[in-house]
């Protein structure tokens, strides 16, 4: 009886370790299927191929410099509008706000970050894209800045949930020691509280990155599709094809194991490094920042 | 710095800056309301029983939703059933038995990047897989797995993080007294745990039924005119329905799509109000 339980005891163990271990598992998987999919891409097509500037498929122009370029456009477009928006209202919300709307306020931002991008896409396209034809005399309304200007609405929450977060484990101690010094509180929040959160907002702004890049809905849906490269200014008025938009739109119609298949799975690997990089960088500043309190409580 | 600026001055300046800050706030949450007071506005007229339970019909410009809002109940539920035992496993796994060792850092590098990946990644990543290594095909089955994978990280850091808030002296209690880990685990850690992990799976599933990137090339199909008979079946779901009558169907009827925006909407808002539901009651009943 007692051997039988120490038996099932182990294989629990063991089945638990397992699990644990299976997100490492799952993220070679997911490495493994994208290079073994997106490799033969760099045979069929040569790699001087890629950095050309004509995306065009159909007649085999792989140029994948404009798909790259049209991600960081709606990306620094997107964080231009975000970041400000994202970090002041975090700003508002930890440190001026009143308990009761800061109650509001918080899970009101978390909620935007719950909506299907498919349904913040659908209101772009039918409502954002009019206005900004309008005002901005545009053909369409479909442009580089309307897909930033919703990715922006994507980013946002993300950075004010965890700048939020970030200002609030601040200790009270810190704005206690400015005031008493004759600091204002207006003068504390910058001074004080903002560069001791600094690597908790490093992390948000990160993040933020992160989802913009990565979205494909919205961008797919609003921002006109049309690879093209940069013209001066008006780039952000006029339309464009990010990297995710191009496998969402063209990945249903290829043929499995096609060269033009391979090219998508390709990007694909790129945008996988992205992502990498960008969250072991944001997490590299958590993990610094927890070193630091270590090394002062020690 | 500022000291040579007068105390009035200074007021001043935190006036203005308090008035903007607010003002910012205003700018950042306004258009959350807007947005939701308007789809409820233009979707309210479209919802009736007909759209609820309806086929579309005359190429989706009539008719309504029911395959789609089926499917998306189908890969979700599938979804909960893949992940949730694996999520809890991951979790417990961290929370009660890695070392803090650099291979436990290694897992949570390999979670933080899953959260990370971009969701069309995901799709590419299920349609290699999945729909054609596996052959699996363009099925329920292979679009849940896909959802499954891109939520795991999201379960388990909520599970590891409602894990680790039961207070340790409980574990200690339980293991005096001759119980095994396991045992401590699964009677104690466990239920006390439980409406912090079902926050967890739940925010997890909210964000796996709104997705549509995983599913565009693992499980979704444009139109279906009966319902999926088994999970290898393709399937329609919410989300991709409204991509495709707001791009790829010319003269829809705006009614219909802000009908289709509405019942999405609610379907995953509503997952979110049950989660908030959960967390609230289970804070004002726990005795610790």
């Amino acid at each position: 009886m007692r051997a039988r339980r120490f038996n099932s005891e182990i294989l629990i163990t063991y089945l638990i370790k397992i699990l644990g271990y299976s997100a490492i598992i799952f993220v070679g998987l997911i490495f493994y299927f994208l290079i073994s999919e997106g490799f033969p891409a760099i045979r069929e097509v040569s790699f001087s191929e890629f950095l050309k500037v004509r995306w065009y498929p159909i007649e085999d122009y792989y140029g994948i410099l404009p798909l790259l370029v049209g991600s960081i456009i709606v990306t620094v477009g997107a964080l231009i509008i975000a970041v400000p928006i994202g970090l002041l209202t975090a700003i508002y919300i930890a440190e001026i706000a009143s308990p009761t709307t800061k109650e509001v306020l918080k899970p009101l931002v978390e909620l935007l970050g719950g909506f299907p991008s498919v349904v913040l896409g659908f209101l772009g396209l039918l409502i954002l894209s009019q206005y900004l034809r309008e005002i901005l005399a545009l053909p369409t309304g479909l442009s580089a800045l309307t897909g930033a200007l919703i990715l922006a609405g994507i980013a946002i929450p993300a950075i004010v949930s965890i700048s939020e977060d970030a200002l609030d484990t601040v200790p009270q101690s810190y704005r206690d020691a400015s005031l008493a010094l004759g600091a204002t509180e207006w003068e504390t929040i910058w001074m004080v509280t903002l560069p001791a959160a600094r690597s908790g907002v490093l992390t948000a702004i990160m993040l933020g990155i992160g989802r913009a890049i990565g979205e494909t809905m919205v961008v797919l849906m609003v921002t006109g599709n049309a690879p093209m490269m940069p013209e001066g200014l008006a780039t952000f008025i006029n339309p464009t094809r990010t990297m995710t938009a191009t496998i969402a739109a063209e990945m249903g119609e290829v043929a499995n194991g096609s060269t033009h298949y391979h090219v998508l799975f390709f990007i694909g690997i790129i945008l996988f490094l992205i992502a990498l990089v960008v969250n072991v960088t944001a997490s590299t500043f958590v993990f610094r920042r927890k070193k630091r309190s270590e090394r002062i409580l020690s | 710095m500022s000291t040579r600026k007068s105390p009035q001055r200074r007021k001043r300046t935190q006036q203005i800056g308090f008035f903007m800050l607010r003002m910012v706030a205003i700018i950042a949450v306004l258009p959350i309301i807007a947005i939701m007071a308007y789809i409820v506005y233009q979707g309210a007229s479209a919802l009736s029983w007909e759209f609820i339970t309806g086929y579309p019909s005359d190429g989706m410009r009539s008719g309504g939703i029911w395959p789609a809002i089926v499917g998306t109940f189908f890969l979700t539920m599938l979804c909960a059933i893949v992940v949730t035992p694996l999520g809890i496993g991951a979790a417990i796994y961290l929370s009660e038995y890695a070392p803090d060792n650099r291979w436990t850092q290694s897992i949570r590098i390999a979670i933080i990047n899953l959260a990370g990946i971009p969701s069309v990644v995901y799709g590419l990543f299920g349609l290699g897989l999945f729909v054609i290594f596996l052959n699996f095909g363009i099925s329920i089955l292979a679009g849940a797995l896909t959802l499954a994978i891109m939520t795991l990280p999201v379960i388990i850091t909520t599970t590891e993080e409602a894990l680790r808030a039961v207070p340790q002296s409980f574990r200690v209690v339980s293991t005096s007294v001759g119980a095994t880990q396991w045992q401590t685990i699964r009677r104690i850690v466990l239920p006390q745990a439980l409406p912090g992990i079902l926050t967890g799976v739940i925010l997890g599933l909210e964000r796996a039924a709104g997705e549509t990137a995983p599913i565009l090339f693992t499980a979704a199909v444009f139109f279906l005119p009966r319902l999926p008979s088994s999970i290898l079946d393709p399937t329609m779901a919410l989300p991709y329905h409204l991509y495709v009558i707001s791009t790829q169907v010319p003269g829809m009827e705006p009614q219909i799509q802000y009908g289709t925006a509405l019942v999405l909407l609610i379907f995953v808002l509503g997952l979110n109000l049950l989660a908030t539901v959960i967390r609230s009651r289970a804070r004002a009943r726990r005795q610790w």
